[in-house]
């Protein structure tokens, strides 16, 4: 089980923690301006690499405050989280 | 046969024991094991296929043959069973039965340490004495009653393991568990050590892994006779337990370990027959004291097979028989790797060592002594030492002094590994416990398999519950031998998994079994539907009151009756599960804007609005009604399963999209108890509660709600909201005063003999109104415009998964609609799921499906059964004719409008018959009966706490206590008094300001109202924990570091505690610790605390 540092917190069991996937994928400013591929973009399709990830994370048992991190997918040691 | 002189037994302890139904006697410091082998007990459960006698092979946990079941517990080894006076075994042959209802006490632990070390050997307590001698946090484990690892097979124990034992119990950061086995490490140093019914979880900054080494068998015709044994072991059984094994005996070796085993049996005792040492050259030194212990030592030979049939009598060699009772052998040794590989160290094959030892280490650990392939004492020591000064230093604690035994160095000759030494091969066994063979080795690579993968799953070795510690390397030994490779090292191993050993289902478990498997979530009122003897359902973790059976009712007839009284007179539901959220901030507004389908911006104070909310996928999510309480303040309500995810996806997108916006959230499902008052005579009865309300139509309309103060002094806000199409009220009051507030509004109905109703009740209310349950009537799959609720969908405004209401799929014409559904026969009721089909659609598989019953009932207002159904295209098939296969049969029904009951919405302000037969007073107000005035008392008084009924404990060690009713207000955003550190509590005046988050506060105790907080005093209630263990007690359900160094007086965390998010807060360093919980949860963690308590009280 993973020793997740939250910025806020401190270093918590992963267990206290929810993963919120890809990180920077921002709502679009105009939804209704999309073309039904760019809004699948924006919905369904995220990376999936083996290595460092961009991703989002919340202490929902602590502090419930969301940060993004990077992560490597392989081995999930942490990069940094902000 | 038991020697007179020696051992690590206590003679004058005798114990008394049971062995397949025979009584023996061993002594103190036994296992069972050695006891059966003093007591001539050499022969186990046969092998579990083919049935060959089995012996004791080793004396430790890698055992593969002596499997028992002790005192109803199975697949045990009796090598690592301690002796305790009474104990009953049974040996086995196959895994045992496991026998039911184990209701021993499994206990949990959580702890942090600077420095972990897992084995009591030699360079264990080396390691543990150089990590702790300055004062950093150590924890030593071992798996056997005492420290010494291999030292306790010496003749003489060292003396130092005495004294190194005794300095570590002098420093207090030290913990030493004996009869631990650690047998799981996963990520971020996680290990996981079973303590008989404990089971530890530690999280360490390093860990130092001292393992040790396991012999390895050899592989010859027949080496599965009983008399065969581990050559370590024949010295442990000697040396520890003062029990000779056999009298003649022959010893096998390919390195110089066995011959300490020869040297020993002989000072012993016993005969020493031959040392056949495979090496051509065996070390001079070691051949010169066989010579002068009168053994004689045969370089280059090999044993060719065992000989007996029951038992060993003697081997055959190159050069004829030789005569044994016993051969001793070893084949090596294997350093055990087991953790080192769980934490994704890498391995590398020493050819030196003829062995897999760790290469490189991916997690903060060293791997020292025996189990790094280092089996000279001195040099383990000195390994162990430095791993122990390198982690002391790594943690900020560097080490101060170090005494280590003065030990000389002795230069290890290599050993000469035999893989397969000669015979039949469907006679030689490389895997004892799975009855494998050289013979099944070549079948697997007969059949081209090469990866030890493969053959592991083809052949099973390795797959028994020793999980291969005896048989993993000569298995890749014969593997290379039959490819044609030089060793084993051109394989590689199999993945090492935990568990290193067996864990019983029960350890892991732990507390959560039984009434605590899952917290319960109870409302304030949940003791009153227990005396009134409702039966209940489960909500998510919530247990609500399903129906109230009267004598001689079941469920149809009493679901009748609570419908009945809902439609003609009224009823009354405790509807505090349902999720509330307080939405705070000047763009509260905007934030619901886009959250909802339907606007909550322009929403006027005062009233209440129902709202869809849908997923970004344009799914529907969760809905419920929301309150407009100020200008920047909504109360919104969600499903009872949906209050934790919507306030998570409310966060999410404040926190993660919008932070410009000013808006915060917070939960204050429990700070309010809400009691439905549905009927057309709900009127009268909250005249009669609330008597200073006007509780006209028009003063009072729907979906507004009124703050008041009822009849007892008990202040509540009344709203106006219909879950049923009736006339209908809600309560709200502070959930402290729930059940008097329920107890109230009985005894304000009693005179229209207003009846209690449960869920089932509710659900076929809703039913008959075509109102969808989130969650039942959809699944994640349905639209707005599948419910047919396209009126609650603005089209002026973005909001979250509109943009999904467009693409091509969710707009299609054919999706599946809610659609009402009248069974032909009224009598039938539909099973719910029941799949729906066109008529005359033969039912051959694949059928095509239209779609499914989602809510079925019988309705007392229709006098039938009744149906919700997702039905595709369904809005343009009313009037049509489905039919459902249920079993054998098919029932047809008729598609209909999804609104069964009161089309026009002519009952939600009352029934006409209602207005006309009680009048009002011109002001609309019911004059308070007298009786009713006459109750009134201060509504203080009526406060209860959630755990107002619950005993608690109390004893010596441990005090719980509650504390009811704190004064506690949230804040958010921007703080106007004192500040404290992340972690901490600042105090101000007379109240104390905990920290939840970088901009949330919780302000505890009594003071003036607080601008943009939310009142939450009564959302949870304060267990204290107290006493010289309440750290303990906290231990087997906290995570958290609870170390003075690390949390301590003035510190207070969110965290979770059991299964149950707590605010923990230490308020004294004696230690005393507050734990304010959620009032439903409180219940769950109150029983949870007292049962994790016992063994302190």
């Amino acid at each position: 089980m993973l020793l997740i540092r939250c910025p806020w917190c401190g270093e918590r069991e992963e267990t206290e923690f929810r993963y919120g996937g890809q990180a920077h994928v921002a709502y679009p400013a105009d939804p209704e301006s999309l073309s039904d591929q760019d809004w699948a973009e924006y919905l369904f399709f995220r990376d999936n690499p083996k290595g460092l990830f961009a991703e989002r994370w919340v202490h929902a048992d602590g502090c419930r405050r969301w940060f993004n991190t990077v992560r490597h997918t392989g081995t999930s040691e942490f990069e940094g989280t902000r | 046969m038991r020697l007179s002189t020696g051992g690590r037994i206590d003679r004058t302890t005798p114990l008394r024991y049971t062995l397949d139904g025979v009584e023996r006697t061993g002594f103190a410091g036994d296992t069972l094991a050695s006891a059966m082998l003093a007591d001539g007990v050499l022969t186990v459960g046969p092998s579990p296929y083919r049935h060959r006698p089995r012996g004791i092979v080793t004396a430790g946990v890698e055992e593969p043959n002596a499997l028992v079941q002790v005192d109803g517990e199975p697949s045990l080894t009796a090598t690592t069973v301690e002796l305790v006076d009474g104990l009953t075994a049974s040996t086995l042959s196959g895994v045992g039965r496991l026998e039911p209802l184990d209701e021993q006490v499994h206990d949990k632990k959580y702890v942090h340490t600077d420095v972990l070390v897992v084995g009591g050997g030699p360079a264990g307590l080396a390691a543990a004495l150089a990590a702790s001698s300055g004062g950093a946090r150590v924890m030593l484990v071992d798996d056997q009653p005492s420290l010494g690892g291999s030292l306790l097979s010496d003749r003489e124990v060292l003396p130092w393991v005495a004294t190194a034992e005794a300095e570590l119990g002098t420093r207090p950061e030290v913990r030493v568990l004996t009869r631990a086995t650690a047998f799981g490490y996963y990520d971020s140093n996680y290990v996981l050590v079973a303590q008989k019914r404990r089971l530890w979880h530690v999280r360490a900054r390093r860990v130092v892994l001292a393992t040790g080494a396991h012999e390895r068998p050899l592989v010859f015709e027949d080496n599965d006779l009983p008399g065969v044994m581990s050559a370590s072991a024949v010295r442990t059984y000697v040396n520890r337990y003062a029990v000779l094994p056999g009298q003649e005996v022959v010893v096998q070796t390919t390195n110089d370990s066995a011959y300490e085993t020869a040297f020993d049996l002989a000072a012993a005792g016993a005969q020493v027959v031959s040392i056949l040492d495979a090496r051509p050259t065996p070390p001079a030194d070691l051949v010169e004291r066989a010579v002068s212990a009168g053994i004689e030592v045969r370089a280059g030979w090999v044993v060719r097979r065992a000989l007996g049939t029951t038992r060993i009598v003697g081997v055959s060699t190159k050069d004829g028989e030789l005569p044994c009772d016993l051969l001793a052998v070893s084949g090596g040794w294997n350093p055990v790797v087991h953790l080192h590989s769980q934490s994704r160290g890498t391995l590398r094959w020493d050819d030196r060592l003829a062995a897999f030892v760790p290469d490189q280490s991916v997690q903060a650990n060293r791997v020292v002594g025996a189990a790094n392939g280092v089996y000279g004492l001195a040099e383990a020591l000195a390994q162990g030492a430095a791993a122990g000064v390198e982690a002391a230093e790594l943690v900020g604690c560097p080490s101060t002094e170090l005494a280590l035994p003065a030990v000389r160095p002795r230069e290890v000759t290599p050993p000469r590994p035999v893989w397969h030494a000669s015979g039949d091969p469907d006679r030689c066994f490389v895997d004892l416990q799975r009855d494998a063979t050289v013979a099944d080795v070549l079948r697997a690579t007969g059949a081209g398999l090469r990866s030890p993968e493969h053959v592991k799953r083809y052949t099973t070795i390795g797959t028994g519950a020793d999980q291969g510690r005896t048989s993993n390397v000569p298995a890749l030994g014969v593997i290379a031998t039959a490819l044609g490779l030089d060793s084993p090292g051109e394989l590689g191993t199999t993945t090492f998994r935990a568990p290193y050993a067996p864990v019983s289902f029960a350890l892991m478990a732990g507390r959560n079994r039984g009434a605590l498997h899952d917290p319960v979530r109870t409302t304030p009122i949940h003791s009153w539907h227990v005396a009134a003897g409702a039966v209940f359902e489960d909500v998510g973790q919530w247990r609500r009151p399903r129906f109230y059976p009267r004598a001689g009712e079941d469920m149809d007839a009493a679901v009748l009756r609570e419908c009945r009284a809902a439609r003609t007179g009224v009823g009354v539901q405790d509807a505090s599960t349902l999720g509330k959220i307080e939405v705070v901030g000047a763009d509260a507004g905007e934030f619901l804007n886009r959250m909802y389908t339907n606007a909550f911006k322009k929403l006027t104070v005062g009233a209440c609005r129902y709202g869809l909310m849908c997923g970004a996928d344009g799914m529907v999510f969760d809905d419920g009604v929301t309150m407009r309480l100020a200008e920047d303040r909504f109360y919104v309500t969600t499903t009872t399963g949906g209050a934790a995810k919507v306030l998570d996806w409310f966060e999410e997108w404040a926190q993660t999209e919008w932070p410009s916006l000013d808006v915060t959230f917070t939960s204050v499902t429990e700070q309010w108890s809400t009691v439905a008052v549905v009927g057309p005579r709900s009127r009268a009865v909250v005249g009669r509660l609330a008597p200073s309300l006007d509780v006209s139509t028009e003063a009072f309309p729907f979906m507004t709600f009124r703050d008041t103060v009822l009849h007892n002094g008990i202040p509540a806000r009344i709203a106006r909201i219909s879950f049923s199409g009736e006339l209908a009220y809600e309560v709200n009051v502070a959930s402290w005063y729930g059940l008097a507030v329920w107890r109230a509004v009985l005894a304000a109905g009693e005179e229209d003999d207003i009846t209690p109703y449960g869920t089932e009740t509710m659900h076929v209310l809703r039913a008959e109104k075509g109102f969808p349950i989130v969650g039942q009537d959809t699944d994640g799959t349905v639209t707005p415009h599948d419910l047919g609720m396209s009126w609650i969908v603005s089209t002026r405004k973005d909001f979250v998964g509109r943009r999904s209401l467009r693409r091509p799929d969710t707009a299609r014409p054919d999706r599946k609609h809610l659609v009402g559904l009248l069974p032909t026969d009224p009598e039938v009721v539909l099973p719910e799921g029941a799949q729906l089909v066109a008529p005359g659609v033969p039912l051959t598989p694949p059928v095509p499906m239209l779609g499914h019953v989602t809510s079925s009932y019988r309705s007392a207002a229709l006098a039938r059964g009744f149906a919700l159904a997702l039905v595709k295209g369904g809005r343009d098939r009313i009037g049509e004719t489905v039919v459902a296969p249920v079993g054998d049969h098919l029932i047809e029904a008729t598609i209909t409008e999804p609104v069964f009951y009161d089309k026009e919405g002519a009952r939600r302000d009352g029934s006409v018959a209602e207005l006309a037969e009680r009048p009002m007073d011109t002001a609309g107000r019911r004059t308070a009966s007298p009786s009713l005035r006459g109750d009134a008392v201060s509504g203080a008084l009526l406060r209860l706490s959630p755990l107002f009924d619950h005993p608690l404990a109390s004893g010596v060690g441990v005090r719980l206590v509650e504390i009811p009713s704190v004064p506690a207000v949230n804040v958010q955003g921007t703080a106007d008094f004192p500040r404290p550190e992340p972690g901490s509590v600042a105090q101000w005046g007379e109240r104390a300001v905990l920290w939840l988050g970088p901009t949330e506060w919780l302000v505890v105790g009594p003071g003036p109202d607080l601008p943009g907080g939310v009142d939450v005093s009564a959302n949870r209630t304060t267990i204290e924990l107290s006493g010289p263990h309440a750290r303990d007690v906290l231990e087997k359900g906290c995570t958290l570091d609870l170390h003075p160094r690390a949390f301590s007086e003035g510190h207070c965390a969110q965290t979770t505690v059991a299964r149950t998010q707590v605010i923990l807060w230490q308020t004294s360093d004696a230690p005393v610790y507050r734990l304010m919980v959620r009032g439903s949860f409180a219940r769950y963690l109150a029983d949870w605390l007292v049962d994790a308590s016992r063994e302190y009280l």
